[in-house]
């Protein structure tokens, strides 16, 4: 490497890395590191472990010898009872041999289709709020992010004549995440209908992020592909950590058509090799198992939900009522503050950790995110903290 | 009758009416007709604590006792079983399938007063065709709740 005298080698960085911001999460999590006795409403991971008998089963393989790599595209076993698994729930019929994919995570799947179909200033539509990777994973694939704001009138859908608005001859993909991190919006089957239509109108590709698939409250989730002529111009991203307490054993998939699947595949080979093993092992038991365990959690998300949400509404931060996820999102107008004043402050006088909603994008600003998969004492406490400080600090 | 505030109470017993009806979805009013009906027809029996003794260094002794019995016309187990549960000794009472009939836990402070019970009380019933005493070593796990080393598993700081 060519150092230069400042002992600094010359461009080291390359463009998109340095066109990339860091997240505004991160920087949160770092000055809540030194601190003792805070309660985080900041991460957005289930605070169950992993169903024992989920790990029981991995742990029994990993001892008989099952740790090398799986085929590529994951193990055909999982495949199979995904394709099973997405048969019964939606009704949608993917070919385990070429049209799924199991990836590390979500977070690898959706940086695949990214790579796999942007071009060089392919314009990708996505609504905003909106999780903190999608704009990077476009960015990083040398594609244009094209935010749509969403707003709390709306409940945090996106309006398709919006989306419509901003298509150019450069659009080729809209990229929704529903359930949505972090406004827990849902978009209800006629609203994706809407955005299927522009889709199809425009000829555009979709890239939808079902990861919270499974939390929804009192309202059925639709899956995009599974509308009317979608699945030929879809990739389903979808994974266990959610629905199962599976984080730490990343492990998702991609579902699409065969050549987008076998495209993504390629990419996966060379960076990825295939999913680890015990984490596809651990998935194959959590789908053959049925889902009683995953019901019981968001039953217990749900109770959690409501006392979040009605508490955060009568402490003066005005919060829609989220239907997915488990996210709340409130808006922290009535003390006048920024939401990343109001979080920084929060935590140094209350040490209640809640992410700005400024991290997800312009129009999350005057919100932030708190995480409800948290101990209900925790979220009273938190509660209790919170409402002393937008007391003091009311504008 | 509302089974999810039963649920939550079901979990934590000291759930007051509006925490449960925030849980819920339903008004305080709601929860609290439900909790003194479900109370009126002993759906709810009693509201109790889990404590670890052990961790006071308590004494207590637990015990499974197998009981062989044979049925009685009529009545079939049901008689038995009731001139052994009403002995205060016997904390639990079950009608169980396989090599055995009646398991009977007692809890007890010493060894010395289960072998009283089981020598005296059980084992003189005539209907006892025999018995066979487990004391219990260890207590890992008691209604749902891991009692020994359970550890917090920290969450790492990460960007999601």
């Amino acid at each position: 490497m060519p150092a230069r005298r400042s002992g600094r080698a010359r461009n080291v960085f390359s463009k998109r890395v340095e066109a990339l911001s860091p997240s505004g999460i991160r920087r949160f999590f770092d000055l809540l590191l030194e601190m003792e006795g805070v309660i985080s409403l900041g991460v957005g991971e289930p605070d169950f472990a992993t169903p024992w008998h989920i790990s029981e089963a991995a742990i029994d393989k990993i001892g008989k010898g099952y740790t090398m790599y799986t085929s590529n595209r994951g193990m055909l076993e999982l495949r199979q009872e995904l394709a099973r698994h997405l048969n019964s729930r939606y009704g949608l019929e993917y070919k385990p041999e070429s049209e799924l994919l199991i990836t590390a995570g979500v977070s690898e799947g959706l940086d695949l289709a990214m790579r796999t179909i942007i071009r060089p200033r392919d314009e990708v539509i996505s609504p905003e709020p909106t999780y903190v990777s999608y704009s990077s994973c476009v960015i990083l694939s040398g594609g244009i992010f094209v935010p749509v704001p969403t707003a709390v009138e709306n409940s945090f859908k996106v309006k398709a004549s919006d989306v419509e608005e901003r298509i150019t001859r450069r659009t080729k993909v809209i990229l929704i995440g529903y359930p949505n991190n972090p406004t827990g919006a849902v978009m209800e089957r006629s609203d994706l209908e809407e955005l299927a239509e522009v889709a199809e109108k425009h000829d555009l590709i979709v890239v939808s992020d079902e990861i919270y698939d499974r939390l929804v409250y009192g309202v059925k989730h639709t899956c995009f592909a599974s509308l009317p002529g979608m699945k030929k111009r879809t990739i389903l991203l979808g994974g266990f950590s959610k629905s199962y307490a599976m984080t730490g054993w990343r492990v998702g998939y991609a579902a699409g058509p065969d050549d987008v699947i076998e495209a993504m595949t390629k990419i996966h080979q060379y960076t990825m090799l295939c999913a680890p093993i015990m984490g596809q092992i651990a998935a194959i038991e959590a789908l053959k198992s049925g889902d009683a365990a995953a019901r019981e959690m968001v039953a217990d998300y749900d109770r959690r939900r409501r006392v979040m949400v009605k508490g955060l509404n009568s402490i003066g931060l005005t919060c829609f009522e989220p239907k997915g996820a488990f996210y709340a999102f409130p808006s922290v107008g009535v003390t006048g503050m920024s939401s990343q004043d109001f979080a920084e402050d929060l935590l140094v006088e209350e040490r209640v950790a809640v992410v700005p909603g400024s991290a997800f994008g312009h129009s999350g600003e005057g919100y932030v995110r708190c995480c409800y998969a948290t101990a209900l004492e925790e979220i009273r406490e938190a509660l209790d903290r919170m409402g002393g400080f937008v007391k003091r600090h009311r504008a | 009758m509302n089974r999810e505030v039963l649920k939550v109470l079901e979990e934590d017993a000291r759930a007051t009416a509006g925490q449960i009806a925030t849980m819920t979805g339903l008004s305080a009013r709601q929860v609290r007709k439900t909790v003194e009906e479900a109370e009126n027809e002993r759906v709810i029996v009693k509201y109790k604590t889990l404590i670890n003794w052990e961790k006071l260094g308590e004494e207590r002794v637990y015990a499974l006792i197998e009981v062989k019995t044979h049925p009685q016309k009529d009545v079939g187990f049901d008689d038995i079983a009731e001139r052994i549960y009403r002995f205060p000794e016997a904390n639990s009472v079950y009608l169980v399938s396989g090599a055995y009939d009646l398991a009977v836990f007692v809890v007890a402070k010493t060894e010395q007063e289960v072998g009283n019970f089981v020598s005296q009380k059980l084992a003189s019933l005539d209907s006892v065709e025999g018995t066979v005493t487990h004391f219990f070593l260890k207590r890992y796990k008691d209604s749902g709740e891991i009692l020994v080393g359970e550890e917090k598993v920290p969450r790492e700081p990460l960007t999601l």
